[in-house]
């Protein structure tokens, strides 16, 4: 990789202040943007690492019945602690690659890279999560704004996601069997308000949310044999358009199931 | 009653505590003072013409030592290859150049076309980013068909297309075949693809040049499965250095599986550079580099027609194969879909008539060689799913229909030059049928479908030729290089012995089996013998690991050393105890005298030899060190049945493996638990090629798709089960002294066939009429499939 | 260059090392100690498996100045101090868990964390665990009984050879 300038700040406020100097990156866990920099994809002058931020991480309920989780916590942290409040958003916690990656990733990182086929962006989406920042809150609907891409500034700073609890939920996760990332995932919360379906791996334009599916749903239509458009989904060795297609709806079922 | 220590024993692996505490010494762990590190630019596009290439601001740039291209090697050798294959006319393979470096074209994502050594390997990186290379992309070859349309781009200017070779066997029976088809009852016609394959050992390539201005010696250490092919090859043939002048050292190595046989560009470069800059120069491959610059496997596109009578008798085989060799010739390339494979199509039936035919071809991809198994496998896969395919189309059972036309009688010559010496396929199909509890699986499958899942079970045979190979045979073949092993046994004066081993073990765990085949033979304890291994330097000039050789070939060996020091020892003992040595016998490590209670100790005699005082100097030399080379007389040919359960997600196309069974005859065996271990490693490349692996390129860029784990879907733990292996079925090997016949291979080879045979029976008896999936069969391929 | 600290099987080590150095690097070329080994460079391959502060990570995948001033275990600091093997690693030999040696390393390491938290995991339990582990020489047969058996389990109804 290339060689870059190392901070290690204690706090966000003091993060943010790094953050602020020329070609500076945050570092999370690093379990993408380290592999990133061994192939010399990304030249940062200088690297931020989050790691040191106690004030970012850990779970914690909130009194209006929500759960923080700092956007420093680890996947591992987030399977254990999150367990009794919100078992699916443990479990998808839990899926995220592999033990050692899910002892140094975290939340943030992940939701700040929003790659096309990771886990997390399902569990925002189809909570409807607020991503917290240093400088504001973001609504998950607003957040992702297609592959790698979100409604981060520059330099801005997960310090938080706070997750409505659903009456229940379920993430259904079909393994690319190389990457083990999501082939498809797909992700599905029952609210008050409705059921929301979010889907990760599946699209050009990456996680989003399958509204016709909701939209069936909330009609007291059932999903047989429904399936999102295959135009817009990505093919790959792994899988064609229509694969993925199917697979959104297979998988979306299988959540309904499972939460039934 | 299992042995605990001799041949039969499943010693415990005595390398294991260096590797258990990390104090193995693999090719990247050594580090020499001084050393400096070389990066390869390597070429980003599959085809194209070397422009220009400015190196100057990359040679100004931090800790630049130099740098060297494609013209610091005019005059060097190139790579060689080391067959050479006759076509169906008679006239000798295209061979093209195999430059260290490239030479006016660039030939494949990966090809190297500069080489920095720098300081550091992050300042050899840098500098290379600097190099300014002008390449001019020409259009890519890739799809091996279409290499071979008129007009074709060509790989290699200097040759008149992109075929290497077109190789009919045997050419004579071509005619009789096709009139064995024109008669047959019921032909079965199989149109497939066996999947290109990355080897992947664990451990990257790794290699280090050292050189000694004082006495003008080279040293590379690399990581290898065949030093002394590497020093041969390297030396004669690329940097013209004589042996005396050369040692190669491949100390441990983490696994080969065949693409460590081969002789890299890697290795010349760094021995080359270390002399050029009289300092040790180190390369250390990445696994992204591994995928663009370790030779690949299989690649193969093959039609095969299975000809049979109104008894279902197989009367005769037709085969057509594509096999990509990639760029350039890697070392075995051109012999791997030749005399690897069309000697392998009759498999273990009595097929009378067969014709094989195979076009190798230069396509703008990676070169493909030798990986585990090396034409077996793909020999088998077409062979074992024809059958399976013609068994559907006649309502016949698989395993009956295999049964009815298995080769009985031994030794057997086959219509394709081999002869088996021995094996008995009804014992090892038996044997497979308890193992598998096949006729459980009705209920299994009942069970299965209860969950809304499908069950399928797939079986096939597989024979292999091991033991590589009859030097004066592969010669006639083509071999460049007799393919004999040696070992030279070393007793020291108190009794202890070294082995000196051309074998390298990079898994195999010879540093245990070969002290349990002497310490059989002397009657003393197994921790009395030491296996040296991997430096040339050291050990007689033997042609290392690959082809399941090593026990057959080597051990062979060391067997015939070890006789020759019983012979003598028994002289010593003779004169110790005044006898004659018609009546000496060794039993337990003691010589005594037949009839009487006159004995002495091994180690008495060993002592003798060294210091002797009381010994016949006037008829024997003090000492006591044989050395044996070893030249098979044929081919051993290891053979078994396996059967494999699937259930298939009928909603994703999600295949799962849920009972693998291997029953093998491997002949005698040395370590039971050693050869168990290689079966499982075997059977999870087969699986992983039937349900996973897949190399694949972009037709028409030639972009390396899978080129990282990122999108080479390896085995994993999860994708595999517990594996039910037996290899009591034993048919000694009749023409070794060990009756050994080699088990690297066997599970590689024998397993995707039954894979995808099952795949297809859980999807018929889900009423799908599908008869064939390419591997690997991805859940998006097996959905594709069920789709119609 | 900035010098990091830190307690290596219990030992307190330093060595000057850039930013960008590998805490697998910084282990093997600063330190020197070569059992955690290198395999890939896209964090799949887990040979590089160490334990920082007590989790397994991968030493590929983190940088060296993030493990200042933690507690690093590797493959070296797993035997006894008069070189017996631990429970995990005579098992491995015991039930042949390991041919090249070289994902070895990384797959004590993992297992020993599984073991840690999990002390008789299931069959299915040690396979998911080893998802960041690739052996391509097993096919993990010997490697999952071996686990099971570290564990306490009964092994003898897995196939043996």
């Amino acid at each position: 990789m290339y060689n870059f300038e190392f901070e290690r700040p204690g706090s966000v406020a003091e993060a943010v202040a790094a953050l602020k100097s020329e070609e500076a990156q945050a570092l999370g866990g690093g379990q993408t943007l380290i592999p990133t920099l061994k192939q010399r994809l990304a030249a940062p002058a200088k690297l931020v690492s989050l790691g040191g931020i106690a004030e970012m991480k850990g779970v914690c309920l909130n009194d209006d019945g929500s759960l923080s989780i700092g956007g420093g916590t680890t996947h591992a942290e987030v399977a254990r602690a999150a367990a009794a409040h919100y078992p699916a958003l443990a479990a998808l916690a839990g899926g995220i690659g592999d033990p050692a990656v899910r002892n140094r990733g975290t939340i943030g990182g992940s939701l700040a890279n929003n790659d096309p086929s990771a886990c997390y962006p399902s569990a925002a989406l189809g909570s409807g999560a607020t991503i917290v920042t240093d400088r504001r809150e973001i609504a998950a609907d607003d957040y992702f704004q297609g592959l790698f891409t979100t409604a981060l500034d520059e330099g801005e700073i997960i310090t938080s996601v706070r997750f409505p609890v659903p009456e229940k939920a379920n993430y259904q996760k079909f393994l690319q069997p190389a990457s083990r990332f999501a082939l498809v995932g797909v992700f599905v919360a029952h609210y008050a308000g409705g059921t929301r379906i979010a889907v990760t791996g599946a699209s050009e334009d990456g996680v989003f949310r399958w509204s016709a599916a909701e939209e069936a749903l909330a009609s007291g239509a059932a999903l047989d044999g429904m399936a999102p458009e295959a135009d817009g989904m990505i093919a790959d060795l792994h899988g064609t358009k229509a694969y993925r297609a199917h697979l959104t709806g297979v998988l979306t079922r299988r959540a309904l199931q499972a939460m039934a | 009653m299992p042995k605990d220590s001799g041949i039969g024993a499943s010693s415990k692996r005595r390398e294991d505590v260096r590797f258990l505490t990390g104090a193995g010494n693999y090719t990247d762990d050594i580090n020499i003072h001084g050393q400096a590190y070389v990066h390869f630019l390597r070429s980003d596009v599959a085809h194209g013409r070397i422009v220009s290439l400015d190196t100057s601001a990359a040679a100004a740039m931090p800790g630049v030592v130099r740098i060297f291209t494609g013209a610091d090697f005019e005059g060097v050798g190139g790579l060689p290859c080391g067959w050479q294959v006759t076509d169906r006319h008679g006239q000798p393979m295209a061979e093209p150049g195999h430059p260290v470096l490239a030479q006016g074209k660039v030939r494949h994502v990966g090809d190297p076309i500069a080489a920095v050594v720098a300081e550091s390997p992050e300042q050899a990186r840098d500098a290379a980013e600097a190099i300014e290379a002008e390449i001019e992309e020409l259009p890519a070859v890739i799809d091996m068909k279409a290499a071979l349309a008129e007009g074709a781009a060509k790989v290699h200017d200097d040759l008149p297309s992109n075929l290497c070779y077109d190789w009919g066997f045997v050419e004579e029976n071509k005619g009789a075949v096709d009139a064995a088809f024109a008669e047959a009852a019921h032909v079965t016609t199989l149109e497939l693809v066996n999947n290109r394959l990355v080897a992947n050992p664990m451990e990257p390539r790794v290699a280090i040049g050292d050189y000694a201005r004082a006495t003008g010696e080279s040293t590379l250490y690399t990581t290898s499965q065949n030093p002394h092919v590497i020093r041969l090859l390297m030396g004669a043939f690329v940097l013209g250095i004589p042996e005396h002048k050369l040692r190669v050292v491949a100390p441990d190595v983490g696994g080969g599986f065949g693409s460590k046989i081969f002789h890299y560009a890697e290795e010349a470069f760094c021995t080359f550079a270390a002399k050029a800059l009289a300092r040790p120069v180190k390369w250390t491959s990445s696994r992204s580099e591994a995928f663009m610059s370790d030779a690949h496997g299989r690649d193969h596109v093959s039609k095969i027609e299975l000809a049979l009578d109104a008894d279902n008798n197989f009367t005769a085989l037709r085969t057509e194969t594509y096999a990509n060799m990639g760029a350039y010739l890697s070392t075995f390339a051109p012999s791997v879909p030749t005399w690897l494979h069309g000697t392998l199509m009759a498999g273990n039936y009595k097929t009378p008539l067969i014709y094989v035919n195979v076009k190798a071809v230069f396509t703008n991809t990676v070169p493909v060689d030798a990986y585990r198994g090396a034409g077996r496998p793909e020999a088998t896969y077409q062979l074992e799913r024809v059958i399976d395919k013609a068994a559907r189309e006649l309502g016949v059972d698989p395993i009956a229909l295999r049964r009815q036309n298995f080769v009985t009688e031994f030794p057997y010559q086959t219509p394709v030059a081999v002869v088996y010496d021995t094996g008995d396929y009804n014992a090892t199909m038996d044997k497979l049928e308890e193992i598998a509890d096949i006729a459980g699986f009705a209920a299994r499958r009942a069970e299965s479908e209860a969950r809304g899942k499908l069950r399928g079970l797939g079986v096939n045979c597989y024979i292999e030729a091991c033991g590589i190979a009859p030097s004066n045979l592969v010669g006639q073949l083509g071999a460049r290089a007799g393919l004999y092993d040696a070992a030279t046994v070393r007793v020291n004066a108190t009794g202890s012995i070294s082995v000196m081993v051309g074998a390298h073990s990079h898994g195999q765990g010879h540093e245990t089996a070969f002290p349990q085949v002497v310490a059989e033979m002397l009657g003393i304890d197994e921790s009395m013998i030491e296996i040296v291994h991997g430096d040339s330097s050291k050990i007689p000039f033997g042609m290392g690991t690959y082809g399941s050789r090593s026990l057959a070939v080597c051990g062979s060996a060391m067997v015939r050393a070890t006789e020759k020091i019983i012979n003598k020892a028994k002289k010593i003992a003779a004169h110790l105890m005044e006898a004659s040595e018609a009546d000496i016998e060794l039993k337990d490590g003691q010589f005594s005298v037949a009839g009487t209670d006159k004995s002495v100790a091994w180690g008495d005699v060993t002592l003798a030899a060294y210091v002797p005082h009381n010994y016949p100097l006037e008829d024997i030399e003090p000492g006591l060190e044989e050395t044996a080379f070893y030249d098979p007389s044929n081919f051993t040919y290891p053979a078994g049945a396996y059967a494999c359960e699937v259930e298939v997600d009928p909603e994703t196309g999600k295949v799962t493996v849920e009972r693998f069974s291997a029953a093998d005859d491997f002949g005698n065996i040395v370590n039971p638990m050693i050869v168990s271990g290689q079966v499982h490693g075997g059977l999870g490349q087969g699986i992983g090629q039937a349900l996973l692996e897949n190399c694949a390129y972009d037709p028409e860029t030639g972009q390396l798709l899978s080129a990282s784990y990122m999108d080479y879907a390896m085995p994993r733990a999860d994708d595999v089960p517990f594996y039910a292996v037996d290899h009591s079925c034993a048919t000694p090997c009749t023409h070794n002294p060990l009756g050994v016949k080699g088990c690297g291979e066997a599970g590689a080879i024998g397993s995707p066939p039954s894979v995808v045979n099952a795949v297809i029976d859980a999807l018929q008896s889900g009423g799908k009429a599908v008869t064939h999936i390419d591997m690997p069969m991805s859940p998006s391929r097996v959905w594709s499939a069920m789709q119609g | 260059m900035p010098e990091i600290n830190m307690v290596v099987n219990g030992r307190s080590m330093r060595a000057e090392a850039e930013p960008r150095a590998l805490l697998s690097d910084f282990l093997r070329e600063d330190l020197s100690l070569t059992g955690t080994h290198v395999g890939c460079d896209t964090g799949q391959c887990g040979a590089c498996v160490v334990h920082v502060d007590g989790v397994a990570v991968k030493s590929c995948n983190m940088l060296a100045v993030e493990a200042a001033g933690c507690e690093v275990s590797t493959i070296e600091g797993q035997a006894g101090p008069d070189g017996t093997l631990n429970a995990l690693q005579q098992a491995f030999q015991d039930h042949h868990g390991l041919q090249c040696g070289f994902c070895t390393p990384g797959m004590v390491m993992s297992a020993a964390a599984l073991l840690k938290e999990n002390p008789t995991p299931s069959e299915a339990e040690v396979r998911a665990h080893l998802e960041g582990n690739l052996c391509r020489c097993t096919g993990y047969h010997n490697i999952v009984k071996a686990i099971l058996a570290a564990s306490g389990q009964d092994v003898s109804g897995i196939a043996a050879e």
